[in-house]
């Protein structure tokens, strides 16, 4: 029988296995690596070494978070074979709310005095709140309704962000709250002791994370992988993590910029002063999301329906698994990342515009399927979708640097999505993976 | 004239059960019991109605008439989470396995075994799930692929383990050996026994007569989503039941 020939096959396994397949690598996930290195490699040569520096890195880093974010929440409702097309308008109706919260409605309706420490926190909430629940109404026409996602997130496209629109009257709303603004970017930032502090860490959390798995491994009599590749694999998160803290802290904080904050506190800015960022907190909200949502991916039984039910809807449901509240909880999730990407990109823009994250729907998607989304439902991962966000912004930023028309950048980039789609395939063909 | 050689109180009744989809009576007013440590086979064309009755005591559908009892009560059977508290179990003709997940996430698949934390155990998932392999299928190996991988036995054994782990007291079978060959369909066969030895009632949708004639200690058999009637396997011949499954003959023997 074929069990007998799978059994030698995995006997033969450890010990006849490569040094790299010991690694136990995700290949896939290591491909997209190495497309990312070598898009990055490509840019620096034709910008003459300006795209791999730490004020590139620290720009497109703190571009790609809003997307990213989003980006994560994608995977879950693709995984169930759903799409939301709205979450760049949702992101536009939150935006809009917290920033009327934050410049109209808290100090003139309320009385908030501009500058009350209330208003930020009501703010965010507000923006988080808004997302959350549109987020759960898409979900309920979708999975109590019955009306297909695509639909129903098409409508959304068209609603929300003018629904922003009637909020604002068409206006662009600023200032934004200066305590808000610290979720934008280079407004703020840890500096380079607190950045080292959140690196080392993140790093002691991997390697802590790695060591839990191989003694749950262990204790269950499980085959590990041999102690040299747990040092290669852990020294190799180790080393990327602090390499990134360090090419942060190796960007000065222009001197402009230095004197103003200076001047803020009444102070003269001595000569020969220099101060890094660091850290930016935006980027560190993308890292707990994404610790998140891959925990809720991998470690909760919302994460195993999740993926159950995009593999097979009709066997989720005879387990007895809830699918309609189970689209709810997975749209709500997604419209409260749209909330949070809409704190984070009115703070990083420090005002809100109607035209704020438009097409975003189309580059979270794309960020989603080019890092491994299969649109037939039941495979994805998270860190794969951050990476894919990465990618996209890499281009794009990288093309602007080089000088390439706008035209052609929408061009190229439409290109690597499908070019990406189809290595994917081609891919999991040659594994012979269904789906 | 036979009649059921049972006797005590039985695992399940399904009562006068009705069923209808718009205007088709997809199930009508049919009765069937079931006893510990039998088999119970339900036969009948495509469409006779046989799969549409056991979904509304798997909880799949919801029966518009009629009565279930279970172990002499009244049972409230509105969903498959429902069906599973009364330790009804379903094999179904599909499997139901979620193909992209492996083997452990698949027999638990909503009923995660979860750390104190709330965070789902796999490694023990894991470790139950080569407990019952073990017993079940010992050459099973592939515990880190997703069933996709998986040959048409490992994944029945798969399903069969889902269903028996869960300690199943009423065991519905769909159509268990459709898909297998011959030295599988012996595996399932085997299994059965050791089922109703261990006094697992058991309700099996077959279509080959042999394995009906083999494994069943009684047949119902449904036409037009009527029942023609209900034999003791042992005492009629397969002639009388393929008459009672095309023709709609009920032999003397019949109850």
């Amino acid at each position: 029988m074929s069990d007998q020939a799978d059994n030698t096959h995995l006997e033969t396994g450890q010990s006849g296995k490569s040094l790299f397949a010991q690694l136990e690598l995700d290949m896939r996930l290591m491909g997209m690596v190495g497309a990312f290195i070598a898009i990055a490699l490509a840019f620096n040569f034709f910008t003459d070494g300006r795209f791999i520096t730490p004020r590139n890195t620290f720009n497109l880093t703190v571009q790609t978070v809003s997307v990213a974010i989003m980006a994560t929440g994608m995977v879950f409702v693709i995984v169930t074979r759903h799409i939301d097309l709205s979450v760049g308008a949702v992101l536009a109706i939150a935006s809009a709310m917290g920033a009327m919260m934050q410049a109209r409605w808290l100090p003139q309706a309320i009385g908030l005095e501009y500058g009350n420490p209330m208003i930020a926190p009501l703010a965010i909430v507000t923006c988080l709140a808004v997302g959350t629940a549109i987020g759960a109404f898409n979900g309920w026409l979708i999975g109590y309704q019955g009306i297909p996602a695509f639909i129903v997130t098409l409508g959304g496209l068209l609603i929300w962000r003018y629904v922003g629109w009637y909020v604002t009257d068409g206006q662009t709303i600023a200032p934004l709250d200066s305590k808000f603004l610290v979720l934008g970017g280079a407004e703020g930032t840890l500096g380079v002791g607190l950045s080292w502090a959140v690196g080392a860490l993140a790093a002691a959390g991997a390697i802590y994370a790695l060591y839990v798995a191989r003694k749950a491994k262990k204790n269950h009599g499980f085959p590990t992988k041999p102690l040299w590749a747990e040092f290669a694999v852990g020294g190799t998160i180790v080393a990327v993590i602090l390499g990134y803290v360090a090419t942060l802290n190796a960007y000065d904080i222009p001197r402009g910029k230095l004197r103003r904050l200076f001047e803020a506190r009444g102070e003269v800015l001595p000569d020969g002063y220099t101060e890094a960022y660091g850290l930016p907190i935006s980027v560190i909200v993308l890292i707990v999301v994404a610790i998140a949502m891959t925990m809720v991916a991998k470690k909760t039984r919302l994460g195993k329906y999740i993926f159950a039910t995009g593999g097979n809807p009709d066997a989720a449901e005879l387990s007895g698994i809830n699918t309609k509240l189970l689209t709810v909880k997975i749209f709500a999730l997604m419209g409260f990342l749209c909330g949070l990407s809409a704190v984070i990109a009115s703070a990083r823009l420090a005002s809100h515009a109607n035209d704020i994250g438009t097409l975003d729907e189309l580059r979270v998607i794309a960020a989603a399927v080019i890092g491994g989304t299969a649109l037939s439902g039941g495979i994805g991962t998270i860190h794969g979708a951050i990476l894919g966000a990465l990618i996209m912004q890499s281009l794009q930023s990288g093309m602007a640097m080089v000088g390439v028309d706008a035209p052609l950048q929408n061009i190229v980039v439409g290109s690597v999505l499908v070019f990406a789609v189809w290595i994917d395939i081609q891919y999991r063909k040659k594994l012979g993976i269904k789906v | 004239m036979s009649s059921n050689p049972n006797t005590g109180t039985p695992l399940v009744e399904l009562k006068d059960i009705s069923i209808a989809f718009g205007g088709v009576k997809a199930v009508d007013h049919v009765s069937i019991d079931l006893y510990p440590g039998e088999v119970v086979g339900l036969l009948g064309h495509n469409g006779a109605g046989k799969s549409t009755l056991i979904k509304c005591l798997s909880g799949a559908y919801q029966k518009d008439a009629g009565e279930i009892v279970i172990n002499g009560e009244h049972a409230e059977i509105r969903n498959t989470r429902d069906a599973r508290r009364y330790n009804v179990e379903t094999i179904y003709q599909t499997l139901a396995l979620a193909d992209n997940l492996d083997a452990a996430s698949n027999l638990f698949l909503g009923r995660e075994l979860v750390t104190p934390l709330g965070f789902v155990d796999e490694p023990a998932m894991e470790a139950e799930t080569r407990k019952i392999m073990g017993r079940l299928n010992p050459n099973f190996q592939k515990f880190k692929v997703p069933v996709s991988a998986l040959s048409g036995g490992q994944r029945q054994s798969v399903a069969i383990a889902r269903a028996v782990y869960f300690n199943a007291k009423i065991l519905i079978m769909d159509e268990p050996t459709a898909a297998l060959g011959p030295h599988e369909t012996q595996m399932v066969a085997e299994l059965i026994e050791e089922l109703k030895a261990q006094g697992l009632g058991i309700f099996l949708i077959e279509h080959d007569i042999h394995n009906v004639m083999r494994l069943c200690d009684r047949a119902m058999v449904m036409k037009n989503g009527q029942k023609v009637g209900t034999v003791n396997v042992n005492e009629v011949t397969d002639e009388d039941i393929l008459g009672m499954i095309i023709m709609g003959k009920k032999p003397p023997q019949a109850y």
